[in-house]
């Protein structure tokens, strides 16, 4: 199987690679997947508590490029949307940026995971009540 | 000069050595004879040529030519074993012993066979993936009429202890099947030293074409008989019909022939380069070698790079490397290498792994550039990885509760 280009270019180049200060309180953390499924995610978004825009973003991956990429990815799109706007960030716009084959939907899933867990983490910091999602697809 | 991309993945497939493509070729122009023609002078010459390369084959592994049956490669040996002796001894029992760590080929007609009202026991291994020979001797019924261990596996090129299993089957009035794959022209195979009474082996794997394997079936102490899976014109003493594949049989004995004369060299050359590959990526933190490292295959070595998945580690290199994973990120079930988890593995050091599989047309400064990428990979996705990072300052991965997706 071919990776796309642009899996290719995140991959090569990955945007955003490191780590914030988990415990800072306007930093959010989402860590997402496991090491028996072969992929794990670390998110993590830091917000400006004033305005709710999202200031920095940064991720570290375990696993195939699809699922770098899709991090690498969902990081780039974070930066300077406010917490709400993320929110709105759906996988399937992932698998379409990146040209992701049907067997790598997961990837991007696990990318939609992380970012609502970063947000989740961030508002329980906050005195935020946690926000409920949907079941994600299971695999 | 170092000549890219690198074939590492030699226990998929082999290229065909050049030497058998050459004395393959006027087979399929001007002697296209059918081999069971027996009244003219194209049948006259594509018989002999097989009666050839039987020896040829033969030779390779101790056998007399009459105990070669040829087949389209190991997967229809193994069904043909397997499912030859579960019909042809019905009357003296319906149980067979194997290994969680065999092949598909073997595991699936096991599989088969148990729908048909057969028993089956899939022994486990030890960690290093040795059968256990106490488990096995232990495993044996009455009713045991088969014993199937593979000689060399195809993962982590550990090589069972094939004569002590063959022993054991002796003494109890077992038969003894393996699957030869992987260690046919590889080191030295002897079907009388190693007791062994049936070997399912093939071409592809040595240097030979596609499409054409051997079924060695003992005649003589004691004589086994297989019940034929394909029917037909009775050809391959009636235990396997169908037109023989005359220009893949020619060079299947010439690949064996070459397999024979050149092992000696070929496993120097090969486990000094393996050891080399395998010693400079040890360096590495948190490397491992998966599976026995005494017995084992000449050119191949499983090595687990901890906290790096397999899938994403070769996307690092694969346009120019060729070589394959224990991950199985592209599966529909994400389940990594069956044979790695069957050693005990935990499921993340098997998604960590890679296999290294050297040919007799790989180079030394393929196997330097090879060291180079893999290290310069591994580093940069530790980088990149969560579970580097947390190992880093001394988290156990196993205090943490995984949110299974």
């Amino acid at each position: 199987m071919a990776y796309s280009d642009k899996v290719i270019d995140h991959y090569q180049n990955p945007k955003n690679v490191g780590t914030l200060d988990k415990a800072s309180k306007s930093v959010g953390t989402g860590l997402v997947g496991a090491p028996e499924c072969g992929d794990v995610m670390r998110l993590q978004i830091e917000v400006d508590d004033e305005t709710g825009v999202i200031r920095d973003a940064k991720f570290k991956t375990f696993g195939c490029g699809s699922a770098i990429a899709s991090s690498s990815l969902a990081t780039e799109w974070l930066k300077g949307k406010t917490v709400d706007q993320a929110l709105s960030i759906d996988n399937m716009a992932i698998v379409e940026e990146l040209n992701l084959p049907p067997v790598k939907i997961h990837c991007s899933v696990l990318a939609e995971d992380a970012i609502k867990a970063a947000i989740n983490d961030y508002r329980v910091k906050n005195g935020l009540e946690q926000l409920k999602f949907e079941e994600s697809i299971v695999h | 000069m170092l000549k890219l991309p690198v074939y590492l993945d030699n226990n998929a497939t082999t290229p065909c050595d050049p030497r058998v493509v050459e004395v393959m070729v006027p087979y399929f122009t001007e002697n296209f004879g059918n081999a069971a023609s027996r009244n003219h002078p194209f049948g006259w010459a594509a018989e002999e040529a097989v009666d050839y390369a039987r020896e040829q084959v033969a030779k390779l592994i101790g056998a007399d030519p009459k105990e070669i049956i040829f087949t389209s490669g190991a997967t229809e040996g193994d069904n043909l074993a397997i499912k030859g002796v579960f019909e042809m001894y019905a009357t003296k029992g319906n149980h067979i012993i194997t290994a969680t760590t065999e092949h598909k080929a073997v595991l699936d007609t096991c599989k088969h066979i148990e729908k048909l009202g057969g028993e089956v026991t899939y022994l486990q291994v030890k960690r290093d993936g040795l059968v256990d020979l106490a488990e096995l001797e232990a495993a044996i019924r009455p009713t045991t009429i088969l014993i199937s261990i593979m000689y060399g596996n195809n993962e982590i090129g550990v090589l069972q202890p094939v004569r002590e299993i063959s022993a054991i089957a002796k003494r109890h009035g077992v038969l003894f099947f393996t699957d030869g794959v992987q260690a046919v022209g590889k080191v030295p195979v002897d079907v009388m030293k190693d007791g062994i009474d049936l070997m399912a082996f093939t071409a592809h794997k040595m240097y030979g074409p596609k499409g054409v394997g051997a079924l060695y079936v003992r005649r003589k102490n004691p004589r086994v008989k297989v019940t034929a899976q394909m029917d037909g014109g009775g050809h391959e003493r009636g235990m396997r019909s169908g037109t023989l594949n005359v220009p893949a049989i020619v060079g299947f004995g010439k690949a064996a022939e070459l397999a024979r004369l050149e092992m000696e060299q070929d496993t120097k050359r090969l486990s000094g380069l393996r050891d080399k590959l395998e010693s400079e990526l040890l360096k590495l933190e948190e490397a491992y070698v998966n599976g026995n490292r005494e017995h084992r295959l000449p050119h191949v070595t499983n090595i687990s790079f901890k906290h790096v998945e397999g899938e994403g580690l070769l996307m690092g290199f694969n346009k120019n490397i060729a070589l394959s994973s224990g991950s199985a990120c592209t599966s529909a079930s994400l389940e990594p290498s069956y044979v790695l988890k069957a050693l005990g593995l935990g499921d993340d050091l098997a998604h960590s792994s890679l296999r290294f599989g050297l040919g007799r047309f790989t180079t030394e400064d393929q196997i330097d550039y090879t060291i180079e990428q893999v290290s310069k990979t591994v580093l940069k996705l530790r980088e990149m990885s969560p579970l580097w990072e947390m190992y880093k300052e001394g988290i156990d991965l196993n205090s943490i509760e995984w949110a299974a997706h």
